[in-house]
C-alpha cells in the first residue's frame, strides 16, 4: 500500500493506493484522484510554469507553462532549455513560446498578454 | 471638508480601490448589476494584483473548472473589460477615503493625471494584504541583506527577473513560501529546509507534496529560526526545535550556511486607508467588520478580497468580491429596501478563529447565508462545526477534517437563522 | 607632485559632518574618508535620536559643556538644512522618593549648564499631558527644550553641504596606516592601495576611534563598545507618548525610553550591554524581551506587538569618562569617544575641533562664495491646495514608491542626484525615508532598486541593501544575456 496526498485541486485528498491490486485507489474524492494516485506511481507528470526573457524595459520576463503535464523525470531539462529563449512582444496568451519540449508533444505556451 | 465645498473633477457611482483579482470581479459584477460610472483605481502599473506574479498554477478550479496560473486567472478578468466602459486609472495611489452619510470621497494621485479628488456614490475595498515582515515576527541575530519576505522574492524572480540567493531556508510554511521553495530550486538555487514553528504546515497539502516533497526539502514542523548570522549578507542561521509553547528547546540547535532567508510567516490585510476612514476593523481578520453583504460599518463601503480577510484561494476572492459588486449596484441604484432588518453577530470562541461575515442581516433576499471560517486547531478526523444562539443549537456541520491553513465555510439556512433567540451566534468546532 | 590637503577627517558619522561642515566654509583643501559606502553608517544611523536637553552629563565636563548649546544649534541647523525634527520636549520620571531626590539633583545640574525652563511636576500633571504613562509615576522632569531628530539625516546634510562647498568625500575608504614623515601625516587607506597626504588629521572613527589614536600617540582610553537594543513601532497605533519618556538615569546610561520618532512612529530602547565585537549589531530575544518589559514600566499599555523593527546600535562608551577632545600629536586632533549625548553636542564640537586646529596653527579664512542651506520636498508636507499644481510641474511626485510612507519617485530620484550619491536601498531611505513603514520594503525595494540603477547607472547586482557586500541579487534569471 502506499500513501499519497493528491494534488489536483486544493482539497488533498489522502489517497491510498494499492500497488497489488492493479492500483486500485481508495480515498479520492473524485474519479481524477484515482487516475491521479495510479499515475503518479507508475510515471509521475507535472506541469512546469516559469519564464522566459522578453525585450522590453517594461516586462523583462514573459511567464509561460506546459501545456500539458510533462514527465516528472524532465522537470529540470524542460527547465534548461528556456535558458536561451528571448521573445519580443506583442505576445499574446497562449502563443507557443517552445514546441514540442524534449519530444513529449508538450508545448511551453505565454501564461499572460504582453502588449507592443 | 464636507462634499458641497469640494469642486470634484469626477463623480462615480463606484470607485473601486484596487485592480486586483477582488477589485476586477467586484466592479465587473456591479457592470452587470447595471452601474455605469464605475472606476478602478490600481497603484501598479498593470491590472491583476499578486495574482501577476504568481506564475504557478492551481488557480480557477472552482471557478472555471480548470487549472489557470495566476496571470491567466488575471487575464479573463481583464479580458471582461473590455467595453464594459469601466475606467481605470494605473499606476495611481489612493491617499484616503473620506465617508460622510452623504458621500464618500476619495484623493488619488498618479503620474499621468496627477492629483485629483474624487466623489462616488458607493466604494469597494479590495486593496488585499501585505506580508508579515522580520520586524513583526522578531527574529534575533545581525541584519544582513538576504531576508525577503517571500513574496518580495517572487516578485524579484518572476517578474523582474533576477535570482535573490544560492542557498536558501525558507521560514514559515506559508503557500507563497512553498511555492517559492520550488520556484528557487528550478531556477538553480538550493533550497535547503522549509522551517515552520507550528506543529502544522500553514499552507496547503498539495503545494507541500508538489513544491517541497518532489524536490526532497524537508519541512521541520515545531521549528524556528532561532538566529540569523552575517553582516553584509546572511551567512547562516541557527534552527531550533520549539516546545508545545512555541519556545525554542535548548541543545535542539542545527546550524545551517545559507545566504538567503525567505519569510512566509503570515498576510496582513492592508486597511490603512479603511482605518484612517474610521470604519470598524475586526482584530481577528485585520479586515474590515462586514455583513453578509461584504458591507462595511460605513454606509455604502463595501469589503472583498484579501483586504477583507486572508483567503487561500483566489476563487473565493472572486465570489465574494461578486457579491460586493452586487451590493455596491443594489445601493447606488436604491434596491435595497429601507427596512431596519434584526442583525445577528457572529461570536467565535478558541476552537475558531474568525468568521466572515461577522454580522448576518436577517433580510428577506437570502435564503441561504454563507459563513467562512478558520479553525485554529488541527481536526484531521471528523468533527462538527456547531452554531449555537447561546441556548440552542441553531445548526450543525459535519466536516471530514479541517486545518487552519485551509479556510472553511459553512451556508447558513436564513430559516434556521430566524429560530435564534437573541443577536448573538457563536460558531464552534466539536469533536464527534 | 603629490597632493597634499590640509585637513584629513577620518570618520563619516554625525562628528565628522559636522566638523566638515564647518570647515567647509573655510579656504581649505579637506579630505573627509569613510570606511563604509555612506555616510551615518554606524552610531549615528543607530540611535535614540534625541536632542537632548542638557540636564544630565556634569557640567565640568565636555559633555556638560556643549550639550545645552548643541541643543539650540541642533534645532537651527535643522531649520537651516531641512532636516527632519520635532520639538517635543522630554521627561525624567521618577517611581519613588529616590528619583524624586535624583530628578532634583537632575534639575540643579541643569541650571548649572544653562538648560532654560525646566519644571518638576507631580504624578498628576505628567499623566495629563502624558496620559499612557503608568499609575506608579509620582514625579516628572520636564524638559521643554529637547525633541526628536532624524540623525542619519542630519548626517547626510551637513555632508552634503561640506561636499557642495570642495570638501572632498571618499567612500569605501578605511585608514590602515597613519604615520607622520616630512612635516605631514601620511594616511594610508585599504592596506596601502591608496595614500593621502595631509597637513592635519582629525579621528572622528567612533568606536575605532581608539584604534586611530593609538597609531599616534601612547592609548589615553579604551573604547568599550556598548550595545543597546531597539523597538521601532508601527505608526498606526498611535502616539502613547507625546514626548521623550525617560526613567532616572543611572550609571550605565540613561534608561530605556519610549519616544516619538519625526516620522510619527514610537521608538523603545535601549538595554546597554557591553560587547567584543564592535561591530556587532544582533538582536538578541534576551535584551529585547528586558527592554519590553522595562519600556513598559513607564507606559504600561505599550503595545509591542506593533513592532515593525528591531535593530541594535553601538554606542562608543569608553573607559575616559567624558568625550575625548584634543590635541593628541602634532596637528592631530581627537574627537573621540563620543557617547552620548553626542548627536546633540556634534555641531559645538566641530566649533571646538575648529579652535584646535587653528591652536594647532592651521588657518582658517572664510570662504566669500560657500553656499549655505537646503530645501528637501517632502510630498506629504506639501499642501493639499498645491499638490495638483506640483505633479503638473513635477509627474514623478506623482509616483508613489513607497506606500507605507507614502514617498514618491520624485522625492527618490531628488535623493540620488544630491551632493552625496546613494548606492544601497538603506542609504535611499536614511535620504527619502523609503521603506521605513510597516512592509519595511517589502512592497517598494524592488522598485526603490530599479530607479537607482536607472539613475546611477549601476548594474541591479550592484545595488546593495546596505553596507558593501550586502549584495540583494545574486543574477538574472534564465542564464546571462545572450
Amino acid at each position: 500500500m502506499q500513501e499519497l496526498i493528491c494534488i489536483l485541486c486544493p482539497k488533498g485528498c489522502h489517497l491510498l493506493i494499492d500497488e497489488k491490486d492493479d492500483y486500485k485507489v481508495t480515498g479520492n474524492a473524485c474519479p481524477k484522484g484515482a487516475v491521479y494516485g495510479r499515475e503518479e506511481l507508475l510515471h509521475p507528470v507535472r506541469v512546469v510554469t516559469s519564464t522566459v526573457r522578453v525585450n522590453s524595459k517594461k516586462h523583462p520576463r514573459l511567464s509561460v507553462k506546459t501545456d500539458t503535464a510533462i514527465p516528472k523525470e524532465d522537470v529540470f531539462k524542460a527547465m534548461a532549455l528556456l535558458n536561451g529563449v528571448e521573445v519580443t512582444p506583442p505576445i499574446r496568451l497562449g502563443q507557443v513560446i517552445l514546441e514540442n519540449i524534449l519530444g513529449s508533444g508538450a508545448n511551453f505556451v505565454a501564461t499572460r498578454t504582453i502588449e507592443a | 471638508m464636507g462634499c458641497e465645498t469640494y469642486d470634484f473633477d469626477q463623480m462615480y457611482d463606484l470607485i473601486v480601490l484596487g485592480g486586483g483579482p477582488a477589485g476586477l470581479a467586484a466592479a465587473l459584477a456591479a457592470h452587470d448589476q447595471g452601474l455605469d460610472k464605475i472606476l478602478i483605481v490600481e497603484r501598479d502599473k498593470e491590472l491583476g494584483g499578486i495574482l501577476n506574479q504568481c506564475i504557478h498554477n492551481g488557480f480557477g478550479l472552482h471557478y472555471f473548472k480548470e487549472e489557470l496560473t495566476g496571470p491567466e486567472y488575471a487575464e479573463r478578468f481583464i479580458d471582461d473589460l473590455k467595453g464594459t466602459g469601466i475606467d481605470v486609472l494605473l499606476d495611481t495611489m489612493v491617499l484616503d477615503l473620506e465617508v460622510t452619510d452623504r458621500c464618500r470621497f476619495l484623493h488619488v494621485m498618479g503620474v499621468e493625471r496627477g492629483y485629483q479628488a474624487l466623489r462616488a456614490k458607493s466604494v469597494v475595498l479590495a486593496m488585499g494584504c501585505r506580508e508579515r515582515t522580520r520586524g513583526a515576527i522578531q527574529i534575533p541575530g545581525s541584519r544582513p541583506a538576504g531576508v525577503f519576505t517571500a513574496g518580495t522574492a517572487q516578485r524579484y524572480v518572476n517578474i523582474e527577473g533576477w535570482m535573490v540567493g544560492k542557498r536558501v531556508i525558507i521560514l514559515g510554511s506559508g503557500d507563497i513560501g512553498l511555492i517559492m521553495a520550488r520556484r528557487m530550486v528550478l531556477e538553480g538555487a538550493e533550497v535547503l529546509a522549509c522551517v515552520e514553528i507550528m506543529p502544522y504546515s500553514g499552507g496547503l497539502n498539495r503545494n507541500i507534496v508538489q513544491c517541497l516533497n518532489d524536490y526532497d526539502i524537508p519541512l521541520l514542523l515545531s521549528h524556528t529560526i532561532t538566529n540569523i548570522e552575517g553582516h553584509e549578507r546572511v551567512e547562516g542561521v541557527t534552527v531550533q526545535q520549539v516546545d508545545e509553547h512555541l519556545t525554542p528547546i535548548p541543545g535542539t540547535e542545527t546550524h545551517y550556511d545559507c545566504d538567503t532567508v525567505l519569510l512566509s510567516v503570515g498576510l496582513i490585510p492592508e486597511n490603512e486607508i479603511t482605518r484612517e476612514a474610521d470604519i470598524a476593523i475586526d482584530p481577528r481578520t485585520s479586515g474590515p467588520i462586514v455583513n453578509q453583504h461584504m458591507e462595511t460599518s460605513a454606509p455604502g463601503v463595501f469589503a472583498c478580497g484579501n483586504v477583507l480577510h486572508v483567503h487561500d484561494l483566489v476563487d473565493f476572492v472572486t465570489e465574494e468580491s461578486q457579491a460586493a459588486g452586487i451590493a455596491a449596484a443594489n445601493y447606488v441604484q436604491g434596491k435595497r429596501s429601507a427596512e431596519v432588518y434584526r442583525t445577528l453577530e457572529l461570536k467565535t470562541d478558541k476552537t475558531v478563529g474568525y468568521t466572515v461575515p461577522q454580522k448576518i442581516e436577517l433580510s428577506d433576499d437570502d435564503n441561504l447565508i454563507r459563513v467562512f471560517f478558520r479553525v485554529r486547531q488541527i481536526s484531521d478526523k471528523p468533527a462538527y462545526v456547531v452554531v449555537s444562539d447561546g441556548t440552542k443549537e441553531i445548526a450543525r456541520f459535519k466536516k471530514p477534517f479541517m486545518f487552519p491553513g485551509e479556510m472553511q465555510h459553512i451556508r447558513l439556512p436564513k430559516v434556521l437563522l430566524d429560530k435564534a433567540d437573541g443577536n448573538t451566534l457563536t460558531v464552534f468546532v466539536e469533536e464527534v | 607632485m603629490r597632493d597634499v590637503y590640509d585637513v584629513t577627517i577620518i570618520g563619516g558619522g554625525v562628528s565628522g559632518a559636522a566638523l566638515a561642515y564647518t570647515l567647509s566654509q573655510y579656504e581649505v583643501k579637506v579630505l573627509w574618508l569613510e570606511k563604509e559606502n555612506d555616510l551615518a553608517m554606524g552610531a549615528s544611523r543607530a540611535n535614540t535620536a534625541i536632542v537632548h536637553g542638557g540636564y544630565d552629563p556634569e557640567p565640568d565636563t565636555l559633555m556638560g559643556k556643549f550639550n545645552t548649546q548643541g541643543a539650540y544649534m541642533c534645532m537651527d541647523l535643522c531649520a537651516d538644512l531641512d532636516v527632519e525634527f520635532r520639538k517635543t520636549g522630554s521627561f525624567i520620571i521618577a517611581f519613588n522618593d529616590a528619583e524624586i531626590e535624583h530628578l532634583k539633583l537632575l534639575y540643579k545640574r541643569g541650571l548649572e549648564n544653562k538648560v532654560q525652563d525646566m519644571e518638576l511636576m507631580d504624578g498628576d500633571r505628567v499623566r495629563e499631558r502624558e496620559p499612557h504613562l503608568s499609575k506608579e509615576v509620582v514625579a516628572g522632569l520636564w524638559i521643554p527644550h529637547s525633541g526628536v531628530i532624524n540623525p542619519w539625516e542630519f548626517t547626510i546634510a551637513m555632508g552634503e553641504v561640506a561636499v557642495r562647498n570642495g570638501v572632498d568625500l571618499k567612500l569605501k575608504k578605511q585608514v590602515t596606516g597613519l604615520t607622520r614623515g616630512d612635516d605631514l601625516w601620511v594616511v594610508d587607506v585599504n592596506d596601502g592601495k591608496e595614500t593621502y597626504y595631509s597637513n592635519y588629521v582629525v579621528n572622528a572613527a567612533g568606536v575605532h576611534s581608539d584604534e586611530i589614536h593609538n597609531r599616534v600617540a601612547e592609548p589615553s582610553f579604551k573604547i568599550i563598545p556598548t550595545r543597546g537594543e531597539y523597538y521601532l513601532l508601527d505608526r498606526a497605533i498611535g502616539p502613547s507618548v507625546n514626548a521623550v519618556i525617560f526613567q532616572c538615569p543611572s550609571a550605565r546610561g540613561k534608561g530605556v525610553l519610549v519616544s516619538p520618532t519625526v516620522h510619527g512612529n514610537i521608538l523603545v530602547g535601549p538595554n546597554s550591554e557591553v560587547i567584543d565585537e564592535k561591530e556587532d549589531t544582533s538582536v538578541t530575544r534576551e535584551a529585547l524581551e528586558s527592554v519590553g518589559e522595562q519600556a513598559q514600566r513607564s507606559v504600561p499599555d505599550l503595545n509591542l506587538r506593533a513592532s515593525i523593527r528591531n535593530y541594535a546600535g553601538i554606542r562608543s562608551n569608553s573607559d575616559y569618562g567624558d568625550f575625548f577632545i584634543q590635541v593628541s600629536a602634532p596637528h592631530f586632533v581627537d574627537i573621540a569617544a563620543i557617547k552620548s549625548p553626542g548627536l546633540t553636542c556634534a555641531p559645538p564640537i566641530a566649533l571646538y575641533a575648529k579652535d584646535l586646529l587653528e591652536q594647532e596653527g592651521l588657518a582658517l579664512q572664510k570662504k566669500t562664495d560657500w553656499k549655505g542651506g537646503r530645501k528637501v520636498v517632502r510630498f506629504k508636507e506639501i499642501p493639499e491646495e498645491e499638490r495638483a499644481a506640483f505633479i503638473r510641474e513635477n509627474p514623478l511626485y506623482g509616483r508613489v514608491i513607497c506606500r507605507c510612507e507614502t514617498i514618491t519617485e520624485g522625492e527618490i530620484v531628488a535623493a540620488i542626484h544630491r551632493e552625496i550619491t546613494p548606492v544601497s536601498l538603506d542609504a535611499v531611505k536614511r535620504r527619502a525615508g523609503t521603506g521605513m513603514g510597516r512592509c519595511q520594503g517589502g512592497f517598494c525595494s524592488p522598485r526603490v532598486l530599479e530607479i537607482i540603477a536607472r539613475e546611477t547607472g549601476l548594474d541591479p547586482t550592484e545595488v546593495m541593501n546596505d553596507a558593501e557586500g550586502s549584495y540583494i541579487l545574486t543574477g538574472p534569471t534564465k542564464g546571462e544575456e545572450a
